[in-house]
This record gives C-alpha cells, structure tokens and sequence, in this order.
C-alpha cells in the first residue's frame, strides 16, 4: 500500500487542487471510409465511429469511478477529412462535418476533432474543398473541430494556405457572430502539427497512425501552483525539479488511465499527452503558476523564461513517466481559458506581442485569444505566418487559435461560456502587412543546420 | 481486487464503527488501517481487499458516500492501482 501521506496527497491533488485528466480521446482512422460517393462515404463513416467509440463514454465514466478521478472529457479524433472526402465529387465538405456531429452525439461525446486539411507544400482538391467548406461546416455544427496544418520544418509555410485562412477565420467569425464568433473557438491553423494530440480543437488522427488508439490529456496546473508555493526560497534548480516531480505523478495517473480504459474498448494505447491546460476555474491557471515563480503578474519581463522552464521540466517529469509521451506535452497558454491571463490582460501585463514571445518556448502557439472584430483578413494571415515561422524555425508545433469578434472593441469582452471561458478584446498591430500576405507561394523550407 | 477507502472530517466516535460496518456487509475484508487525530481533525486511510465483495464497486461507493454524509465526514473509495502509479517507480 502506498504510504500514508502518499494517499493523502493524491486525495488532495483530485480534491483541492483540481488535478484531472482533461480528456480521453479515441483516434479512429477513416481511411476505410473513402468512397466515389460522397453519401455512401459518410455512411461508412458514421457507422464506423458510432461501432467503434459505443462504449467510450461508458467506460471513461466507470474508470473515473473506480479510480476516483475526474476524466473532464470524453473526445474523438479522426483522419483529416479531406484525405476522405477528396476521392467524392461533391463540391462542398459541410455533410461530412454534420455526419461527424451527428456520430458525435449518438455516442456522447462533447468534441470530434478531425475536419482537417494538411497543406504544408500545396493544395489537393480535396484539401481546397475542405478549407472552404470551414466556416459553413463549424457555424451548422456543435461539436465539430478543425484544423489545418500549413507548414513544416521540412516542407515552409504555405503562403497561399495563410492568406486563405485569415478570410476563413473572418467568415467563420460572421457567420457564429450571434455566439460572439464562437466558431473561430474550434479552429486551429497549426506548424508541425503533431499527429497524436488529444486535445482539441486540433486534434486529428494522423495517416501514420493505427486503426484505431487511445490517447489521453491530463492536466494539473493547480497541482504544480501548489507545489511551488510549499518552496518559497527554492532556487532555479529546485523549482525545476519540484515540477519535475510533480509532472511525474501526474504522468502516471494519466498512464493508469490510459492504459485502463484502452484495455477495456479493445484497442492499443496510444500516446499520453502531459500539457499543463487551464481551465477558467480559479485554481486551475497556467499564469498562476508562472507568477508563483515570483512575477508580479503574466506577461511582464521574465515572462518568457518562467515559461520556458515550466515547459521543459514539465516534460522531463512526464517523459520519465510513461514510454508513451506524445502530443504537445508541455504548457498550453489559452488566454479566454485562464483566470490568471484574463487578468494579466486586463490590467495591461500581457500583451499580444508578449504572447507571441511565449509561444516560441512553449506547447502551442496564440491561443483562445480574441481580437477586434474589424481586424482585416490580412493581418489575421500576418498573426498566423509569424505563429508559423516561429514553429517551422525551430522545429516545434505552433497553432493559432484566434477569434475577431464580430462587433466587439478594444475594451469589450467576448464571452464563451464553460471551458472556453471569457476573453478581453486585445489590440493588434494597425499597420497594414496585406501587401506581403498577398504575394503568395511558398516561404522555403529553413535549413537545418547554423543555428544562432 | 483491492481498493483505498479514504474518510476525513471532524473526529467523532463511531466512525469506524459506521465504515467498516458497511464494508463488513458487503463482504470487503479490512487488510490494513492507519489514522491519526490532528487538532480534532480525523484522518482514516483503510487498504481493503474486494476480492469477495458482495455488491458491484458503485453500490459500495454510493453506501459509503452515504454513511460518510450521515456521521459528516468526507469518505472516498478508490482503486488502490492509482496510488500505486503515482507514488511507485
């Protein structure tokens, strides 16, 4: 039996400090589902997803039951649909993502990830289609999410897919203007996107992947905050293995669970992914954590480093936890879903070219920020090639998650209710960047090796 | 199968009287027990062995969050899998 204390701090970490595991996420491959006939396409695919992930709600509930750890979601991921629907002729992607909603609430779930086009050296057919059905398909569904992967560390930034995007991301934002553009909530443009992430909205269920897996997100920022507070002198070294320690355990809670619930729905365990995700609750914020260190608030100098190395000894704790580490593993930094960045901003800490900086050491990229609604196309394509160079530069996974809320300013506040949370509008650059995101092409490929 | 049966609250008598009556019903056998009182604050961890139990783990759970709320304690039941991830290499 584990020690007394050992117990006690488990019971602890679940009760008072918000320790879960964020997601459970069945990866299911639609491959199997191509077909010349686009109806006869989304048939297969809801048959197959409704077969596969029958019990995955069922069984998330009764692990979180027996083990006594709040499993926050329950999720689906899929193969990029436009790998699936190319092969159609129908000239709009918009069934597929109903057939997904429509799968996705037959089995419970709250998020299918997967309406997806992987375009980081050009367009397929399929991959146009897919891009502009975006909008139609996320404003006419509720638990549809996309992404698009617009450039590699091997292949650049497709200049075209960037500028196309920042007017998918203002259509998107009309058309879910009555929910404060919410539909741009489940939109990821993403550099090096990893083919294994649970979370969502960006996740999708790679090419490379098996017939169907399991992955799992876990959590735990307030876990970590707690364990900082305990050392208040503790130096640079030490607080860099406290997370690394406390990372650790919870690896090995998300692992049992993985492994556990894989073991039940009969398929293989895939990866785990050890993110630091806050939620809106207090308690439960990444910004916390950073100002823990010894910042006065979010965003002011110092920023950059705090995060770097809770990024990294994050992901030294969970590789040592478990063989099966994927996804981002590190710390995501959504503005709307943290407590601690919603008042960074709104005191005027954190500013957008702050975040920025920190997505160049952490998990993803802009995250769940909102912007004036009447920022042009072409300065959201700017915001998303700058978020793309960064990722492609330095061979990591960068995503832009950004709404221009329809009809809101500067000083407003858009609101998204449950886990998305709230977001201040937060000023951009005004200066023009349209004539360089119209140029089109391709940026190359970086090279691999003079690194300064 | 075994399980960790957590109860914390205010002391009182009769708590472990009220628990391990519930567990004695259902057939779960008692393998190990440790407590301790700090400033009138009771904390119980129990290592129990279901091996036998009577009932399925949900109605056991339920039975004891219900006991735990009738005497004002707080009582968990979690499989004993998951403190041994967490806190074992």
């Amino acid at each position: 039996m584990a020690m007394f204390k050992d117990v006690l701090e488990t019971v602890r970490m679940i009760e008072k400090e918000r320790l879960d595991i964020r997601t459970i996420t069945m990866g299911i491959s639609l491959l199997d589902c191509i077909d010349s006939s686009g109806a006869k396409s989304r048939q297969k695919i809801y048959e197959k997803i409704t077969r596969l992930a029958e019990n995955l709600v069922k069984e998330g509930e009764r692990i979180e039951n027996e083990l006594g750890i709040p499993i926050v979601n329950k999720r689906i991921s899929v193969t990029p649909i436009a790998l699936i629907a190319g092969s159609s002729d129908d000239l709009n992607y918009v069934e597929y993502a109903k057939t997904l909603d429509a799968a996705a609430a037959t089995v419970g779930i709250n998020f299918i990830g997967g309406f997806s086009a992987l375009v980081p050296k050009g367009f397929t057919k399929g991959d146009r289609i897919l891009i502009d059905s975006i909008p139609e398909a996320l404003a006419t569904t509720n638990c549809v999410c996309s992404s698009v992967n617009l450039g590699s560390s091997k292949a650049g930034i497709n200049m075209d897919a960037v500028k196309r995007l920042g007017e998918v991301i203002k259509e998107t934002a009309y058309l879910t203007r009555d929910a404060d553009s919410i539909g741009c909530a489940k939109f990821v443009a993403f550099a090096n996107a990893v083919e294994d992430n649970p979370f969502m909205a960006g996740a999708f269920h790679g090419v490379g992947e098996a017939e169907s897996v399991l992955n799992v997100g876990v959590s735990g920022p307030g876990v970590v905050k707690r364990a900082l507070e305990k050392a208040q002198d503790a130096s640079f070294g030490e607080m860099a293995e406290i997370i690394k320690k406390t990372a650790f355990k919870i690896t090995r809670a998300g692992h049992l669970v993985g492994t556990t619930v894989a073991e039940r729905l009969n398929v293989p365990f895939g990866i785990l992914d050890l993110s630091l995700a806050p939620t809106p609750e207090i308690g439960d914020s990444v910004a916390r954590i950073l100002e823990e260190m010894g910042l006065e608030h979010c965003g002011t100098h110092g920023t950059t480093a705090a995060l770097a190395m809770l990024n990294d000894a994050v992901k030294k704790g969970g590789i040592m936890a478990s063989t099966s580490v994927g996804g981002f593993s590190g710390a995501f930094i959504p503005v709307s879903e943290d407590e601690g960045m919603i008042e960074a901003v709104e005191c005027g800490a954190l500013t957008f070219d702050k975040l920025e900086a920190m997505t160049s050491v952490c998990s993803v990229g802009i995250d769940m920020v909102a912007i004036p609604g009447d920022t042009p196309a072409s300065t959201i394509s700017g915001i998303l090639a700058d978020e793309a160079a960064i990722g492609v530069i330095n061979n990591k996974t960068t995503g832009v998650r950004i709404i221009p809320v329809y009809g809101k300013d500067v000083g407003d506040t858009a609101e998204f209710g449950g886990l998305l949370g709230r977001a201040p509008i937060m000023p951009v650059n005004k200066n023009d960047c349209s004539v360089f995101v119209n140029r089109g092409g391709q940026i190359p490929a970086p090279i691999h090796s003079f690194k300064n | 199968m075994r399980a960790v049966v957590t109860v914390i609250g205010k002391d009182r008598t009769g708590i472990i009287y009220n628990v391990s009556k519930i567990l004695a019903e259902n057939s779960v056998n008692i393998e190990d027990i440790s407590q301790t009182v700090m400033h009138d604050f009771f904390t119980m961890i129990m290592l129990v062995d279901m091996t036998n139990m009577s009932v399925d783990f949900n109605i056991l759970k339920a039975a004891l969050e219900e006991v735990g709320e009738t005497i004002g304690m707080s009582i968990r039941i979690q499989h004993e899998d998951l403190f041994n991830a967490m806190h074992t290499i």
